[in-house]
């Protein structure tokens, strides 16, 4: 008990050492370095987007006035902002498989057993380049590294805004976040069962489609629309059922459509409330060509469908305390529920006839994320999740029925970001997480599994 | 089980010192004073039947405001010395977008529309997000900053007189106008911001300024309507060089002024019968002479 008060003690004065070391950071983020405001004009709290942040977003990274254009910028500014998050963390999962005792050999008998591992890490490593081209023409780059540095095109778009004159005609074209007003890109929480919505994400067990991730940035053309106030807006997005992916992968021709509306109103001293819908409706290959046996990528035939749709609520309560809501009814064909839908191992060819009791997975699912702004600077954040599967891909009449509650998902997560400065220049926030999740029956031996973490770290980008 | 606890605890204590660290910075506004001010029946602003409250709009200013105006309104926010023009200066109380006359205060209307329209050429934003509850607020918080507030009302909105309808002599009239008090030795002849006297302006407090260039496209300061524009020559634009022209223009040849402005405008999507009129007359611009 002594040695933990110590390590408290010590624990506490070090952070105090640290955060007083970086009172007078500096640093140049790209849109409030062009435009001279601060973080908090258009982030509740960095990254996630505030209205007016939002407003500025879709107006094509503009503020509307005679500054957007970059002729009005010194020449030597470069809209580059890199992020990355040296953190601490420590992982927990209840139900891991192991060999009874460590062994070289296979086959060995194997137990459930909980999984701790704990130390200091890296996030991957974002660089955010975007902006205007000239009034009314702006891109967005984003070159996105894991945490060995393995790079890819998390976002590469350019946009058209305010079309004749209009900003209810917008178009985007490539790989861009679709539409959902509680972004994932911007989430606020970071560990590995936080730093997604199991929403935007959720798949019941064994199925085979993963292009319906609305969390994840896709590729195709999005036009989108909204009043001068952004109060109204609408969004209709036509992509490649790729799931982001570049290369043409899967089906020689799956398209899925993203369509958002959502309608902001304005409440007084509340602040202003949005509600609003979305829904995604695609199709994706199950079957492909092959060759010695083997799946010829971009050659998917044999689209089935899926969809999911939601309503999206964004509630204010005053100028310190919101809850966001995101709901989500799933459906996939019963194909993906069988886990086709990606090419190999499982490939639909010519004879290929669903097992009996084989039905369309069906679930619904909720989130509600909950913000206490104590001021720009401190933000506590606390979410709930739940996804349950309403319909198994195995039904009662299949050989191996699932049961009900196979998959269903469970997650919270709590914590806190406190931004020790707040310039126009740089943003650097002391980031301490906790996250659980719990779900049904998905151990290697059918148990339920919990897992959790809990990460400190020092979130910044410059 | 005993690390589990003391990591639950760490969490807590470090959420708690990070509580603490970030008293200070709220406390930066909190002086006796202002406290005295924020609790009393001054601290308010009435646009129609919203009462602002300023007490509400400290969170707000210190989220959107304070880089750029200050902590102490004083208009010198971290981000000043790269802005020009320079924001405003609250703690002088001098507005450019008024409704009421020359040197007096602006209503809290005034300065309601200001927030919810922003300033073009300069890096005011148009903050149309807030609510109007949000943006009376502030409007309240803003008159903190100077004692004017403290010691005179706003002035009196000037009278307006229904606008005429436009035609060939009023927008020739306009023009003589134009001509008679001078617009044209800052504005230039045909509008184009290079009088004689454009490069040698400055504001009240001796930084450069620019006139007004009618053919660039971009939005008039204060509003786009012929009622705003005919605000301007006729309130005048205080701490800047624009001075007030009610002395020296009846209100019908105001109204001739702006139709003549009009014409000057060729990107304005409201003034498409002023410019056919100037075609037909085959306006000229006016002479210095």
């Amino acid at each position: 008990m002594i040695a933990s008060r110590r390590n408290l003690a010590g624990s506490l004065l070090l952070l105090l050492l640290v955060l007083g070391c970086f009172q007078n950071a500096n640093a140049l983020p790209a849109f409030a370095r062009k435009y001279g405001l601060r973080c908090s004009a258009c982030h509740e709290s960095w990254p996630m987007l505030n209205y007016f942040g939002q407003k500025f977003k879709d107006n094509g990274y503009q503020l509307m006035h005679d500054r957007d254009a970059p002729i009005w910028q010194n020449p030597s500014y470069w809209p580059v902002t890199f992020r990355i998050t040296p953190i601490w963390h420590r992982v927990s999962n209840n139900k891991v498989a192991e060999d009874v005792v460590p062994t070289t050999a296979t086959g060995a008998p194997t137990v459930e057993r909980r999984l701790e591992s704990s130390g200091f890490d890296l996030s991957g490593l974002d660089f955010h380049t975007g902006g205007t081209l000239e009034k009314n023409i702006s891109f967005y780059v984003l070159p996105s590294s894991d945490n060995t540095a393995s790079f890819h095109f998390e976002t590469v778009m350019g946009r058209l805004d305010n079309l004749f004159g209009s900003p209810w005609l917008n178009v985007k074209f490539g790989k861009f976040e679709l539409d959902n007003l509680l972004s994932e890109k911007r989430i606020l929480t970071l560990t590995g069962i936080g730093g997604v919505y199991r929403t935007y994400h959720f798949s019941p067990v064994g199925d085979g489609n993963f292009f319906g991730q609305i969390g994840d940035n896709q590729l195709g053309v999005e036009v989108m629309g909204h009043s001068a106030n952004d109060r109204t807006r609408y969004s209709a997005a036509l992509l490649s059922s790729v799931d982001g992916q570049v290369g043409l992968p899967y089906g020689s021709n799956a398209y899925s459509g993203f369509f958002t509306a959502s309608q902001a109103f304005d409440t007084g001293k509340l602040g202003v409330q949005r509600i609003g819908f979305y829904a995604m409706v695609g199709e994706a290959p199950v079957t492909f060509q092959t060759l010695g046996g083997v799946p010829i990528p971009g050659s998917g035939i044999g689209n089935k469908g899926f969809h999911r749709e939601g309503f999206v609520g964004q509630f204010y309560f005053g100028q310190h305390f919101d809850i966001q809501v995101v709901t989500q009814h799933g459906w996939d064909n019963a194909w993906f529920g069988q886990g086709y839908g990606g090419g190999a191992p499982l490939n639909a060819v010519p004879g290929t006839t669903l097992p009996v009791g084989a039905q369309a997975p069906t679930w619904n699912g909720a989130l509600f994320e909950a913000h206490y702004v104590y001021s720009p600077q401190l933000i506590f954040i606390g979410r709930f999740e739940a996804e349950r599967v309403s319909q198994q891909a195995n039904g009662s009449a299949s050989a191996t029925p699932f049961p009900s509650n196979l998959g269903n998902t469970t997650a919270y997560v709590i914590g806190y970001r406190y931004n020790p400065f707040m310039t126009s220049r740089a943003g650097f926030a002391w980031h301490n997480e906790y996250a659980f999740m719990h779900q049904d029956l998905t151990s290697t031996f059918g148990n339920n599994v919990n897992s959790s973490e809990l990460l400190i770290g020092f979130d910044f980008d410059f | 089980m005993r690390s589990k606890s003391f990591l639950q605890c760490s969490l807590l204590m470090s959420a708690a010192v990070v509580l603490a660290l970030s008293l200070p910075a709220r406390a930066q506004l909190s002086t006796v004073q202002l406290e005295t001010w924020l609790n009393s029946p001054a601290a308010t602003s009435h646009i129609g039947d919203i009462t602002g409250n300023a007490k509400a709009a400290a969170p707000d200013y210190r989220r959107y405001c304070v880089g750029c105006h200050g902590e102490m309104g004083d208009g010198n926010g971290e981000n000043t010395p790269w802005l020009d023009p320079k924001p405003r200066d609250f703690q002088l109380a001098v507005f450019k977008c008024r409704s009421t006359p020359t040197g007096t205060l602006p209503t809290d209307e005034d300065l309601f529309n200001t927030i919810a329209r922003g300033l073009d050429r300069s890096n005011m934003p148009i903050w149309n997000t807030f609510t109007k509850d949000e943006r009376a607020d502030l409007v309240a918080w803003i008159k903190h900053f100077s004692p004017r507030w403290q010691n005179e009302k706003a002035g009196a909105p000037i009278q307006i007189p229904p606008e005429p309808e436009v035609t060939p002599e009023r927008v020739k009239a306009g023009q003589e106008v134009f001509g008679r008090v001078q617009c044209w030795k800052c504005h230039g002849v045909e509008g184009m911001a290079n009088g004689p006297s454009a490069a040698t302006l400055t504001d009240d407090l001796g930084r450069p300024i620019l006139p007004y260039n009618f053919t660039d496209g971009s939005r008039p300061k204060c509003g786009e309507t012929d009622r705003d524009i005919y605000k301007i020559f006729m309130t005048g634009l205080d701490g800047t060089p624009m001075p007030s022209f009610a002395d020296n223009i009846k209100p019908d040849e105001a109204w001739d002024l702006v139709f003549y402005l009009r014409t000057l405008q060729p990107h304005n999507p409201f003034n498409a019968k002023e410019k056919q009129i100037a075609k037909q007359l085959g306006l000229k611009p006016v002479s210095p002479q």
